[in-house]
């Protein structure tokens, strides 16, 4: 037997938590980047920043300060039991917080290049052929930055799927709850069960690779699409 | 009820100020001409709405699109206009159909929408509808996008430089087309260059701008030959007349065409008897005579009246005349202009030694 029924569950598990993050990214990041590219405001700069943080954060940093944030005493969980959620930590919707703040950079930056490669002319074109601003949005900026959607979903997806230290802080290691792929290879090689590591290690290698390499030959394939002919 | 456009802005960048105040006809081609950094496109966007003047006001057929008095400020997505760029900025991810469906499914259903088909057909892109923007011509973009801005059936149409990004055999492609539409559609156009060859075959009305203000604005023959704007100075200043042809004179291979203040022979021109036409006359081939002249081998002669004197600066004195209610340029020497003891008011019989047709 390769993989055991915690591996199977560790597994499935990832893949939920990826996709649940992912999905709420590009939620999130989708108008979070479009406002970064077209803002003058003085606040673009710390909100670049901001955004950026757990691109050079220790991950543990990261998920300490969430731990605090969003524990009993902290704000957010004095807020989430409030309204009768109880606290987020050491829950799947406290790692799914975490892996979306700690991923976002993922998603927002490759959407802010491909904004930002639009460039004015075609909103302008849109703004004379009677399309507002969100009709400009959907049907003019969203299918023109087509491939900065792609390598961000992948992005966010893979990173999500990838990390590790937030994910112990916030989440811990309970099975079936907030034990993701990566925690398991660990519990793994804790207990010197390499046979087992391996298969599971091997499997986010190879996963990891083959995204990666799709993305760039979509990417490379791809016509320049933000170019105004 | 006559259709007015009534532009006035005022923008100050430090270095440049842009200040203007116009009052355009709503009908036929308005040429915005000037060198760059005049602030023609400049006014253009601002009627446009895609530059906020933060003082303006715009009245265009009734409508008002901007009053920064009373704070109103239609955004450029609501007003009624067609805008064509420099380059043709096609939407890269629909076809030229969709690109030209994109605004005309946001127009809504209006019974006085031009046709469509029409559009395609005068500017000749119906076998282009299926392609990509990618793969088509500049000029075939150009004409794609010009189409995308008619099928708005807009209430006024704005086109910045649409041929300065082509080469030349280019501009000839497109240039037929915009007469054809000039002709074929009743849609006021603003039409943005600096090209003195644009102006002459595309203008009704022109605006000279320099410096952020508008220099000069009216009709096209009486602004061409204004003397104290410096195109009437130029080494290829022109007037430009409209005519309309009356006559084939077969076995010598003339046409006679006839002008606001008489007639003209022109070498034979492939146009029916009836044709309206747009002769250019370059002020350096009108020559002056005090008297008729009895024996010249210059077919046309006219009588003429000096409506206006102004010194060049190189030995040249332009000289403004009327013929009918024609204004016509000529460039003579200082010298003769002296020896000849030209005054204005005074009668004199004009030489024009060659005149081309324009369309």
């Amino acid at each position: 037997m390769m993989l055991d029924a915690a591996d199977i569950s560790a597994l499935w598990l990832t893949f939920q938590v990826a996709s649940l993050s992912t999905l709420l990214m590009l939620m999130l990041g989708t108008p979070l980047a479009w406002w970064l590219t077209r803002t003058t405001s003085r606040w673009k700069g710390v909100c670049n920043a901001l955004v950026a943080l757990p691109l050079v954060l220790p991950p543990s940093v990261l998920g300490f300060y969430l731990l605090v944030l969003m524990g009993p005493h902290g704000p957010i969980g004095q807020l989430t039991t409030q309204l009768g959620l109880g606290t987020l930590p050491f829950t799947f919707g406290g790692l799914v917080v975490a892996s979306v703040l700690y991923s976002l950079p993922f998603v927002v930056q490759p959407l802010q290049a491909a904004f930002a490669a639009i460039g004015d002319r075609p909103l302008e074109a849109a703004a004379t052929l009677r399309a507002g601003p969100l009709d400009t949005f959907f049907n003019v900026v969203v299918p023109l930055a087509r491939p900065g959607f792609l390598t961000a979903t992948i992005l966010g997806f893979a990173h999500t799927v990838g990390e590790f230290g937030v994910v112990l802080m916030v989440g811990g290691n309970i099975p079936d709850k907030t034990r993701v792929v990566s925690v398991q290879i660990y519990n793994h090689v804790e207990a010197l069960e390499y046979g087992q590591a391996h298969w599971l290690a091997g499997g986010l290698l190879a996963f990891s690779f083959s995204v990666l390499l799709l993305m760039y030959s979509v990417l490379k394939t791809h016509p320049v699409a933000h170019q105004l002919k | 009820m006559t259709q007015t456009i009534n532009a006035r802005f005022l923008l100050d960048y430090g270095e440049f100020k842009f200040d203007v105040d116009l009052r355009l006809p709503g009908s036929g081609v308005t040429v915005l001409f000037g060198p760059s950094g005049s602030g023609k496109t400049t006014l253009l966007r601002c009627i446009a709405g895609l530059q906020r003047a933060p003082q303006g006001f715009l009245k265009i057929n009734g409508k008002i699109w901007q009053d920064s008095e009373r704070g109103v400020f239609v955004p450029t997505h609501k007003r009624s206009l067609g805008y064509v760029f420099q380059e043709a900025s096609l939407f890269p991810h629909l076809t030229v159909a969709g690109n030209l469906q994109f605004g005309r499914k946001r127009i809504g259903k209006t019974s006085d929408a031009v046709d469509l088909q029409q559009v395609i057909e005068l500017l000749g892109i119906d076998h282009l509808l299926a392609r990509m923007p990618e793969g088509l011509s500049g000029g075939e973009r150009q004409r794609v996008a010009i189409a995308r801005a008619l099928a708005l059936s807009p209430e006024v149409l704005l086109m910045d430089e649409p041929l300065a990004a082509l080469d030349s055999q280019r501009k000839q492609e497109i240039l037929p087309f915009l007469i054809r539409l000039h002709k074929e559609l009743n849609i006021p156009v603003l039409y943005v260059t600096h090209s003195q060859q644009e102006v002459a075959q595309l203008a009704d009305t022109l605006v000279i701008m320099t410096e952020g203000r508008a220099l000069a604005s009216g009709p096209l023959a009486e602004t061409l030959s204004r003397l104290d704007v410096p195109l009437a100075h130029d080494r290829e200043a022109a007037t430009v007349w409209p005519v309309t042809v009356v006559e084939h004179e077969t076995d010598y291979h003339l046409t006679y065409v006839a002008f606001a203040g008489g007639t003209l022979s022109l070498p034979s021109i492939d146009a029916d008897v009836g044709a309206q036409l747009r002769v250019q006359i370059y002020a350096r081939d009108v020559s002056i005579c005090l008297e008729a002249p009895t024996a010249t081998s210059i077919l046309n002669v006219l009588l003429a009246t000096i409506t206006g004197l102004a010194n060049s600066h190189d030995g040249q004195t332009v000289v403004r005349l009327r013929i009918g209610t024609q204004a016509l340029l000529a460039h003579i020497t200082r010298k003769s202009a002296m020896l000849l003891d030209l005054q204005v008011g005074m009668g004199v019989y004009v030489q024009i030694k060659g005149t081309s047709i324009l369309n």
